[in-house]
């Protein structure tokens, strides 16, 4: 199994944040299911990162129960501004996500005792293995397409097709909201785990504004008419720069331009183009 | 000391101004929330420095050619973005996720053709000579920023509020389907709009360029997010709040950098922002939205 050996030590990494970035992804398939837009994602990464990093580094925890601190954080944060905040909708959720995400990264950026400011945290132990990756992923993916199966998942549709008749039916909008923000918060803390165990080093800039664009993308370009959707957007938009490595500095150019083709000409993303396609399976998936 | 302060707050808060104003003219009228305002800003900036570096133009034709420029941006972002987005009826975060991917593309090309580093106007392009105001010093660019900021928003204002455009303009943030009925050239005025704004947005590229005299591509950031706060803080789509607003913001960095210190300052602007929008996201001075269905 030498080619293995070559094939692992050379790409290791790349697998590694597929995985994670695919858990961001379904991270904001779940707010945007629900017809939310919040770009608050990366912000949550960049928390969950720090505590479980911080958890392992200066506690010499074990990667799992650092990840439970790092989803923990995250999950308590959005339920506390998750009532207020959700209040506002459209543009206006967006824009309060944003200021939100820049926030907690000035916070993060100017607590130096704790988070090392500017420089980040280094030598994070290695603790982050391939099934620790594959076992996140697996779980995530089973639970959203149960859950979208389910009368929440159900719910959350109805919420974004059209939100003062879900309510009419007597549904309660306003938790389904929530739990979609808070559970969309906890993905993206595990993410912001698993992944800052494989980076060695986490610094605040990584958890800012490209992040939180860059998971967008991804949970547009797949879809999220379903959680197949977020994984085939995170995968691609994780595997297009390496394909594009030749074009250098341009190569954001491609996700930019990507972005806005799926938006004018399939704004319900690749998956659903898929499913078009294959009548059969959209008969099933619906 | 303290005019000083003054003088710079008025400088800085012009800009914001007429920043705050391209990107809030873009949402009342258009309702959309243009996230490529910052790279069009950027883009006013390059365009300036390299007509002053490549067919060394005069600071003013200079800034012109920017505003040329970043006109014919707004032009062809309605064009090719916006108009088909309308004509789809695309719900309304459509064309806000797609001008996240137009600030993206305009950042890579830019930084792809002029690299990631700090440029600069070449030094005898810039004004030296100072203005002396009994103790006050003021250099000629503060007087020409401040000069250009106002006299472009005394014209904005002045347009909207008295020329027959300007009335339908105001008609069409109200309700566009009226506005098309009395026989108004939606589409031509939704197109001018972006022009007009993405042209506001890169006058104030250069201004703040020459006033940091730095240009780097992703300058457009730090200012989309400034101008965001802005504009909630003046309310979304308000054209006095964001003069009010730009202004506000350019005195309160002045004078919290001035007296309380730089590290938190940022914080302390996105943490006043988040608590607004939770408690009057309809902006300081703004009225209750209705709820459209």
């Amino acid at each position: 199994m030498d080619w293995l050996d070559t094939f692992w030590s050379t790409y290791s990494t790349l697998v590694l944040s597929l995985g994670t970035n695919v858990l961001l992804a379904l991270s904001i398939y779940l707010t945007l299911s629900c017809g939310m837009l919040t770009v608050a994602n990366a912000a949550f990464m960049g928390l969950g990162a720090y505590t479980a990093a911080s958890l392992t580094l200066k506690s010499g925890m074990a990667l799992w129960p650092a990840l439970v601190g790092g989803v923990f954080l995250p999950v308590i944060i959005a339920l506390a501004i998750g009532r207020p905040t959700l209040r506002l909708s459209g543009v206006y959720l967006a824009m309060a996500t944003l200021a939100f995400g820049e926030v907690v990264r000035i916070i993060i950026l100017n607590s130096e005792e704790v988070t090392g400011g500017a420089l980040g945290l280094n030598a994070i132990p290695q603790l982050t293995e391939w099934y620790d990756v594959a076992a996140a992923f697996g779980i995530a993916l089973y639970v959203l397409l149960r859950l979208a199966q389910s009368r929440i998942g159900r719910t959350m549709l109805a919420i974004a097709q059209d939100e003062t008749a879900t309510e009419l039916m007597g549904l309660n909008v306003r938790a389904y909201k929530l739990f979609a923000f808070v559970a969309g918060a906890g993905l993206a803390g595990l993410a912001g785990g698993l992944n800052a165990h494989f980076t060695f080093f986490i610094s605040p800039n990584e958890y800012g504004f490209d992040r939180g664009v860059e998971i967008l993308a991804m949970g547009v370009l797949g879809g999220t008419g379903s959680p197949w959707g977020a994984v085939v957007g995170g995968v691609l938009i994780t595997l297009l720069p390496e394909v594009l490595r030749g074009l250098g500095d341009y190569r954001p150019l491609i996700n930019g331009v990507i972005l806005i083709v799926i938006i004018l000409y399939s704004p319900k993303g690749l998956w659903e183009l898929f499913r078009l396609a294959r009548p059969n399976l959209a008969k099933t998936a619906l | 000391m303290l005019t000083q302060q003054l003088v710079n707050a008025i400088s800085l808060g012009g800009v914001y101004a007429l920043f705050a104003l391209g990107f809030t003219l873009v949402f009342g009228v258009l309702g959309v929330v243009n996230l490529a305002h910052g790279a069009l800003f950027m883009l006013g900036a390059y365009a300036a420095l390299q007509a002053v570096l490549i067919f060394q133009l005069p600071l003013l034709a200079a800034i012109v050619v920017a505003m040329l420029v970043t006109a014919a941006g707004g032009w062809l972002l309605d064009k090719f973005i916006f108009a088909p987005l309308r004509a789809r009826q695309a719900p309304h975060l459509a064309p806000m996720i797609a001008t996240i991917g137009l600030a993206i593309a305009l950042n890579s090309t830019i930084q792809g053709l002029f690299g990631a580093q700090n440029l600069r106007f070449p030094a005898e392009v810039l004004p030296t000579d100072r203005l002396r105001l009994g103790a006050v010093h003021i250099t000629w660019l503060e007087v020409e920023i401040i000069v250009l900021a106002i006299a472009l928003m005394a014209v904005l204002l002045w347009g909207l509020k008295k020329t027959q455009v300007g009335r339908a303009l105001r008609g069409l943030a109200e309700s566009v389907k009226a506005t098309a009925l009395v026989g108004v050239d939606v589409e031509g005025l939704f197109r001018a709009t972006s022009l007009v704004a993405s042209l506001l947005g890169g006058v104030a590229g250069v201004l703040i360029a020459l006033y940091s005299n730095a240009v780097y591509p992703s300058m457009g950031q730090p200012m989309l997010h400034k101008g965001i706060a802005v504009v909630i803080l003046g309310g979304m789509g308000d054209i006095r709040g964001a003069l009010l607003g730009g202004f506000f913001l350019g005195f309160a960095e002045v004078f919290s950098v001035a007296y309380i210190g730089s590290t938190m300052r940022d914080a302390v602007a996105f943490g006043l922002l988040f608590t607004i929008l939770l408690l009057r996201p309809q902006g300081l001075f703004g009225r209750a939205a209705q709820r459209r269905a």
